[in-house]
């Protein structure tokens, strides 16, 4: 049956909190690897990037999402009933902004960073990513991180790397980002630092 | 059918949750920024840690262990209450042992035994704003923020010294996180301001009547302002617990009569305790076989 109910958690209450948890760890801990509450895919919208915007997004949220995703009436339906959240065209006026994978995404620096002031009004983004592990080994520092660490995400976009620097060059403005697949997410908030190397 | 109307799962609803959730990761993303948030009226007054309540109930689950203490102990109305809030409209269990809970909600301590990887500390923070009584007006200390621009912290620090010969602040000792932004560590005395130093748990900060949410997340550096020839300095005690007979931990006077009679004591109750289960005993704590006889 397929219907704008669909998609939606069966225990809001519980399960929002569960995966706010699985987000907050993972934002808190750079890197790790965290089990979301996933309830499905709907059209094009992966069932990690549907959850985290059940959990997160509301009317008080703008949403940008990609090309593919805007032009799928069922991905608009479910985010309008189940959220309420308006969502925009210009990538610069998104709280969220969901993109279905890296070649969809516009460079970090078009969202919105934020002010000086207001370092917080920045957008968080939230990649669909094939896999989050299995891809080419980074090197991480930072807060919520001992030592360093390593990640290997797989389907990050090409100048990942030198696209990240610039944005912790921005800190404390800039954006953070969330990576999701296979029913779990990793958090990569501006204030980690990435390198390549092993 | 139940006709009495329930609250919902920890008390807040679901809106006002997500609005104090996407506050809460903004907090962990820019260590030591205050994040501005829309504090709700809660079934306690201001100043009774609306704001540390607020962030425990938008992160609280049914499968955590909740401790609460009020300047390190757990035994005192704020804490006793706040506990009891939540197992009433969360159904959580709680605790009095740090190393049982998940959630520690703390108003002004934080507790001696080192807290772990997994574990979050939420304060109750009366005013979040390291820089307000040195200038009262908001849109100047963001400002200060936003530039860096702490000249007048060390300037208050100095004058300090010019004063008493030595910084006389000793809570609310401010510090510097992950060498960008000042922060105030709630007014926890500033004996605890080296355990927020990579600490292994994650500190989420709640002030409820000034609107603002601020966090640190678990390994991250936090420094407490100091001079190089002034450097930073813990309070020190001259004798142990009258009680366990702790040294290295922070102690409270007690006054026992009115000819200038008085005892230190743990102020972290539940460290305390478990010091004398394990046979510790002070210079004025009874054994615990005789005073059972």
């Amino acid at each position: 049956m397929d219907s704008v109910l669909d998609g939606g958690f069966a225990e809001p209450v519980m399960q929002s909190q569960t995966a706010f948890r699985a987000i907050m760890d993972a934002l808190a801990n750079p890197g790790t690897i965290r089990d979301l509450v996933t309830s499905k895919p709907i059209g094009g919208l992966s069932a990690e990037l549907a959850s985290v915007m059940l959990i997160l997004a509301d009317h008080d949220t703008s949403i940008w999402l990609d090309d593919a995703l805007r032009g799928d009436a069922a991905v608009l339906e479910f985010l309008s009933f189940h959220t309420g959240a308006p969502v925009v065209r210009a990538p610069g006026a998104a709280v969220f902004a969901g993109a279905s994978s890296a070649s969809q995404l516009p460079a970090f620096a078009q969202f919105n960073l934020g002010t000086q002031e207001y370092p917080d009004r920045s957008t968080t983004i939230v990649l669909a990513v094939p896999a989050l592990s299995g891809g080419e080994t980074l090197i991480t520092r930072g807060p919520g991180i001992k030592g360093h660490g390593h990640i290997n995400p797989v389907g990050l976009p090409k100048d990942f790397v030198v696209q990240w620097a610039d944005n912790r060059e921005l800190f404390p403005r800039g954006i953070d980002l969330l990576l999701a697949a296979d029913g779990q997410v990793m958090g990569l908030p501006r204030s980690t630092r990435i390198s390549e190397g092993h | 059918m139940n006709a009495v109307a329930q609250y919902n799962f920890a008390y807040l609803d679901e809106q006002t949750k997500r609005m104090i959730r996407r506050a809460i990761l903004k907090a962990i993303a820019i260590p030591g920024y205050q994040v501005p948030f829309s504090s709700r009226e809660m079934p306690m007054p201001y100043g009774w840690g609306t704001g540390g309540v607020q962030v425990t109930a938008s992160i609280i689950g049914p499968q955590d262990v909740l401790k609460v203490i009020d300047q390190g102990a757990d035994d005192t109305t704020n804490a006793v209450s706040i506990r009891a809030f939540f197992a009433k409209v969360a159904q959580v269990e709680t605790t009095t042992h740090t190393a049982e809970a998940t959630i520690i909600q703390t108003r002004h301590r934080i507790p001696e035994k080192a807290l772990g990887q997994g574990q979050i500390l939420v304060y109750q923070v009366p005013i979040p704003e390291p820089l307000r009584f040195l200038e009262p007006r908001e849109t100047e200390t963001r400002k200060m923020h936003a530039l860096e621009e702490y000249g007048l912290m060390h300037v208050k620090l100095y004058e300090d010294i010019a004063r008493h010969g030595r910084i006389a602040t000793t809570y609310a000792y401010p510090v510097k996180v992950e060498g960008r932004y000042v922060m105030d560590p709630s007014p926890t005395p500033k004996f605890d301001n080296p355990k927020m130093h990579m600490s292994e748990a994650l500190q989420l900060f709640g002030a409820g009547r000034e609107h603002r949410i601020y966090a640190v997340p678990p390994h991250t550096e936090v420094v407490s302002l100091d001079f190089e020839d002034h450097p930073f300095e813990i309070q020190h005690f001259e004798e142990p617990c009258a009680l366990c007979g702790a040294s290295q931990v922070y102690l409270d006077e007690v006054i026992l009569d009115d000819r200038g009679g008085h005892m230190y004591v743990c102020s972290d109750t539940d460290n305390c305790e478990e010091r004398r289960a394990a046979g510790h005993v002070g210079a004025l704590g009874a054994d615990p076989m005789e005073a059972a006889e």
